[in-house]
């Protein structure tokens, strides 16, 4: 495989960026319209190195690294990426078209370009990073993309809801994603993805393989809405339609299938991995299948279809066989097309008739032709008929379950969904738009250009892939599985491949999908009657643990920070006396140094002042005298620095000291100084004995400390070097001024910063600020 | 303001003695006990019995600027103090030395009045803020 | 000596936590001056204590037999930076009761305290999840 250093892997990103900047100070239909074109010059470019790609030419291009963090960066395209970059620009850039008018004279329609421009400028970077950190920091930018975008209705309770929702479970799998990526780069030695892919042997030989490996299965499930944390998707549908069109079905939910792909060449061989995979793929198709019977919204209904998108696609990447990877990568280009397009026809119809809900509505087709033809063209993909691409796929995504062990199992249940899915492709198209006029809120129409450029565009894609499925296979799905299998793919994709068994199963999944369409009408109300989902599954389980967690965090929180200051205090002291005591007497029991009888003289008189103004000041019966206690005890201290050799201290202390008393002097005229203390008579039993515990620690503390010998290199040097060095005798100034000279600058910055912030204190409020 | 006549009549007298006193023991500091911090504290002294006895703003008459510009002013002096040093590829702060005619004198006077212009301006500050009303 | 030096400050924090521990602010501001006092002279004790003579150099260099000048000047910023906050809290202290009219620790922390009490922003996002 050749590498080719390239900007123009930059470009795309680069253009994201500045429109999202550009978009946040234009007129709102412009922002769209920029939008609109960073996506879709963003689209050329990856066209432009699709070539080099499918010929395997790996572009790579330099961004953030930071050697010093061990971080490499870099952007990487080989062909998965390059088939995810095409779909990101190039929906987006329909989308932004799309929303153009959707929002139409809405001046939030600026806010949304900006967003939706963030957004994917971070699933540019998730798809080509090359390195996991970068990788992760684009992945959580995406989850707070979608929380913004979920919220964009913010002033609506559910829209509130649901983006909390999905940000709290696709955040949660980001830790767990966080923690598994480090562990894999951990074991590989390095932050790169294709680093790591060739550490593979590394990688799966240290012995947090597997932890590692689910945790970053589970970070990409909850990305991905498999199950049990589909529950988030349908909610998110709180999004306006192109937000659900373009995060919610096309890109971001498959950013989770993304980096399964890209890590599948590690884990391939794996037995956990390819059961784990597989049976949670299966459960969740089947999931999304069957609750998407129960909904008749529209747009929950295509969230639910996307679920068993998303599975199937779990599930492919799951079973071993090498034509997996390709029915995979086919899968994943068809569902992002069909779904797409169908989700913009939602929008449309939900503009035009002001209503969404599949069962109130028929018979649309006459007053909206052109909708009606792209939906027709994105069903028929969906229902897997032939000559769509969709019917390249399913036949592919049958061929790889008959393959496989269980076969019987995934074909059984496969079979299942795929009937689910051809009967929903029938509401959404035959029951939407043919059959009997329902009354709709408005008269319906056709929508602009700008609207239908989107659902036309993606769903007739489908219909021309699947005529020319070869060039698919070479250019696109070809490279996309050779990544995904870290070896050279074989892939040949034909729409018809004869009479088979293959064929067979497709009639019979037709068949039994027109079945279930004609029994829709019954079928809903029965299932939404099975209330056990609603009580049981696991987004009740997820209220529950949401309330129960916001019940605690609020209860720690009263107890904790009960705003008492008095209560902080009693802690603090009890605990740091507490701990102090403890370590002293259990770490290598208490060493006290000897009493030493020869070593009192008459300063030990002096000494005395210092319990007896303590004394007088605790237990002063008004403030005043606790101020005159407590001059007693600063001024025995200032005898004391002088009899212990410290006149500089002493003279000092005696300043402070009569400075102290001119200040509290000034300030006692507005203060309750004779006012007696409040305390009850137990908490002054507990005070005191927090008091007297603290004291005794701080004793036993200097005891233990004495106890030691003292090491007087740093003084003596201080000492020898005054007078040679600093030109000072004094050699408490020599220090202050010299040798930590700028330990002093930063004390009278102290002091400094305490002046003007009593002079902004106390300056007086002008009138017209007061309250 | 004071009502005692005597402290009113001394009051000039006792401030200009104790900023010179503060400034003595400010300049002999790096030789025998005192020094910026001593120093500053023994002037805040004398302006704050200068403030009791002539007021509040007799004193910041006297000082001419508010406290807190003395503060910014010795904080400046400290930082001054420290560049010279990097002249000669010292780090910062190192303090620098000549002996003309015998007298010596280094960047540390420099930067010990600074010390002492930031104490003496926080503590005027504080007790100007106090009695300010 | 420094066994009863120690014992003294042992006494000067037991007095300075006393008054900590005081509903009163003012008594709470004494006790932060105390307390400031006690670790001042504990560093001075750590230091060791016993000459009497000044750290001043004689002679070329100190020599023995000098106090010990590292912990002085760390005390001696300590006590002028311990003024400035002391002086600091004293004005909070006073404008906190010209505000307020109490300097009761207690009263303050109603006076404080928001219309909204504390635990329904808790409780707004409990029902937002509901």
């Amino acid at each position: 495989m050749t590498m080719v250093h390239t900007p123009l892997l930059l470009l795309p990103l680069a253009l994201a960026a500045a429109a999202a900047i550009a978009a946040g100070f234009l007129r709102p239909r412009l922002a769209a319209f920029v939008g609109c074109g960073a996506a879709a010059a963003g689209f050329a470019a990856y066209l432009a190195m699709a070539g080099g790609v499918a010929e395997g030419v790996r572009a790579t291009a330099p961004l953030l690294a930071v050697p010093t963090l061990g971080i490499g960066g870099g952007l990487a395209l080989d062909g998965l990426a390059l088939i995810f970059a095409l779909l990101i620009t190039g929906i987006g850039a329909l989308v932004f078209l799309y929303s153009a008018d959707y929002l139409g004279a809405d001046r939030r329609l600026g806010r949304l370009s900006v967003m939706l421009l963030v957004f994917m400028l971070a699933m540019l970077g998730a798809v080509t990073a090359d390195d996991i950190v970068l990788l992760f920091v684009f992945w959580e930018m995406t989850s707070l993309a979608s929380f913004f975008l979920v919220g964009f209705n913010h002033t609506e309770r559910g829209a509130r809801q649901a983006a909390l929702q999905a940000l709290l479970v696709t955040g949660a799998g980001g830790l767990a994603l966080l923690a598994g990526l480090l562990l894999v780069a951990g074991a590989a030695g390095t932050t790169s993805i294709s680093g790591i892919i060739a550490a593979r042997d590394a990688v799966l030989a240290a012995p947090t393989a597997v932890p590692a490996m689910l945790l970053v299965i589970l970070g990409c499930f909850t990305k991905s809405a498999q199950v049990p944390f589909h529950f988030w998707l349908p909610n998110a549908m709180a999004a306006p339609t192109p937000v659900s069109a373009y995060l919610h079905s096309a890109t971001m939910v498959k950013l989770g299938i993304y980096l399964l792909a890209r890590f599948n060449p590690v884990y391939q061989d794996e037995v956990l991995w390819q059961t784990i995979l597989t049976w949670f793929g299966l459960v969740t198709s089947a999931t999304g299948a069957v609750l998407a019977l129960r909904e008749t919204d529209l747009k929950r209904v295509l969230a639910y279809t996307t679920i068993t998108g998303l599975g199937t696609l779990t599930l492919l990447i799951g079973v071993a066989p090498a034509e997996a990877a390709t029915a995979a990568m086919t899968f994943l280009v068809v569902h992002a097309l069909y779904k797409a397009a169908l989700f913009l026809v939602a929008g449309v119809v939900d503009h035009e008739t002001g209503a969404r809900d599949a069962s109130r509505l028929g018979g649309l087709g006459r007053a909206m032709p052109l909708t009606a033809l792209a939906a027709c063209l994105a069903a028929l993909s969906m229902a897997g008929l032939p000559p769509f691409v969709g019917f390249v796929a399913k036949e592919l995504v049958y061929a790889v379950k008959l393959d496989g062990e269980s076969s019987a199992l995934l074909v059984g249940v496969g079979f299942l969904v795929n009937a689910s899915t051809v009967a929903i492709a029938g509401v959404l198209s035959l029951r939407l738009f043919f059959g009997t006029r329902q009354p709709t809120p408005r008269a319906p129409h056709d929508p602009g250009l700008a609207m239908l450029a989107g659902p036309i565009l993606l769903a007739g894609l489908g219909l021309i892939a699947g005529s020319m499925p070869g060039l698919l296979g070479d250019r696109l799905v070809g490279p996309a599985a050779a990544a995904m299998l870290g070896r050279p793919a074989d892939v040949h994709l034909s729409l018809w491949h004869g009479p088979s068994v293959l064929l067979a199963l497709s009639i019979a999944t037709v068949a039994a999908g027109m079945a279930i369409f004609a029994a829709w009408g019954r079928i809903v109300p029965g299932m939404r009657r099975a209330a056990i989902v609603d009580v049981a599954g696991p987004a009740a389980l997820y209220e529950r643990g949401l309330a129960r967690l916001l019940e605690i965090a609020a209860g720690t929180t009263r107890a904790i920070q009960h705003g008492s200051l008095r209560g902080y205090l009693r802690l603090l002291f009890a605990v740091a006396a507490l701990a102090t005591l403890a370590t002293l007497l259990l770490r290598d029991g208490l060493r006290l140094p000897a009493f030493d009888a020869a070593g009192l003289d008459a300063r030990a008189l002096i000494l005395l002042g210092l319990p007896v103004g303590a004394a007088a000041a605790a237990l002063a019966p008004t403030v005043f005298v606790a101020i005159l206690a407590m001059g007693l005890v600063g001024f025995t201290t200032a005898a004391l620095f002088l009899v212990f050799g410290a006149p500089d201290v002493a003279f000092t202390q005696f300043a402070v000291e009569t400075l102290l008393v001119v200040i509290f002097a000034a300030a006692i005229r507005y203060l309750p100084i004779r006012r007696r203390g409040y305390r009850q008579r137990r908490e002054r039993v507990a005070d005191a004995t927090i008091a007297v515990g603290t004291g005794l620690a701080v004793t036993l503390a200097l005891l233990a400390v004495l106890g030691t010998p003292y090491d007087s290199r740093l003084s003596d040097w201080f000492g020898d070097q005054s007078l040679a060095a600093a030109h000072g005798r004094n050699v408490v100034n020599v220090i202050l001024v010299d040798f930590r000279a700028l330990d002093t600058l930063g004390e009278i910055t102290v002091l400094a910063i305490a002046a003007f912030a009593v002079t902004a204190l106390l300056r007086p409020i002008p009138k017209d600020q007061t309250r | 303001m004071n009502d005692s006549l005597i402290l009113r009549t001394s009051a000039p007298l006792l401030l200009w003695l104790s900023i010179a006193v503060s400034v003595f023991v400010l300049l002999r500091g790096h030789n025998a006990p005192g020094g910026g911090f001593l120093g500053g504290l023994m002037g805040a002294g004398g302006v704050l019995l200068y403030a009791i006895a002539r007021g509040r703003v007799a004193a910041i008459r006297f000082l001419r600027l508010p406290p807190v510009a003395y503060c910014g002013i010795g904080l400046l002096a400290a930082l001054a103090s420290g560049l010279p040093g990097l002249l000669g590829e010292a780090p910062y702060l190192t303090h620098l030395w000549a002996f003309p005619a015998g007298l010596p004198l280094g960047t540390t006077i420099l930067f010990d009045l600074g010390v002492y212009l930031v104490v003496l301006g926080t503590i005027t500050a504080m007790f100007l803020a106090l009695v300010g009303d | 000596m420094e066994i009863l030096f120690a014992i003294a400050i042992g006494t000067v924090v037991t007095a300075s936590v006393y008054l900590f521990l005081s509903r009163d602010l003012l008594r709470g501001l004494l006790g932060f001056i105390l307390f400031g006092t006690a670790v001042n002279l504990a560093i001075l004790l750590a230091g060791r204590v016993g000459p009497m003579r000044p750290p001043l150099v004689d002679a070329a260099v100190l020599g023995a037999g000098a106090a010990n000048p590292l912990p002085q000047a760390l005390i001696l910023t300590a006590i002028v930076i311990g003024f400035g906050l002391t002086a600091f809290a004293l004005i909070l202290t006073l404008t906190a009761h010209r505000e307020f009219g109490t300097t009761s620790v207690e009263e303050l922390a109603e006076a404080e305290t928001p219309k909204v009490p504390a635990n329904t922003a808790a409780a707004a996002t409990r029902r937002e999840a509901a």
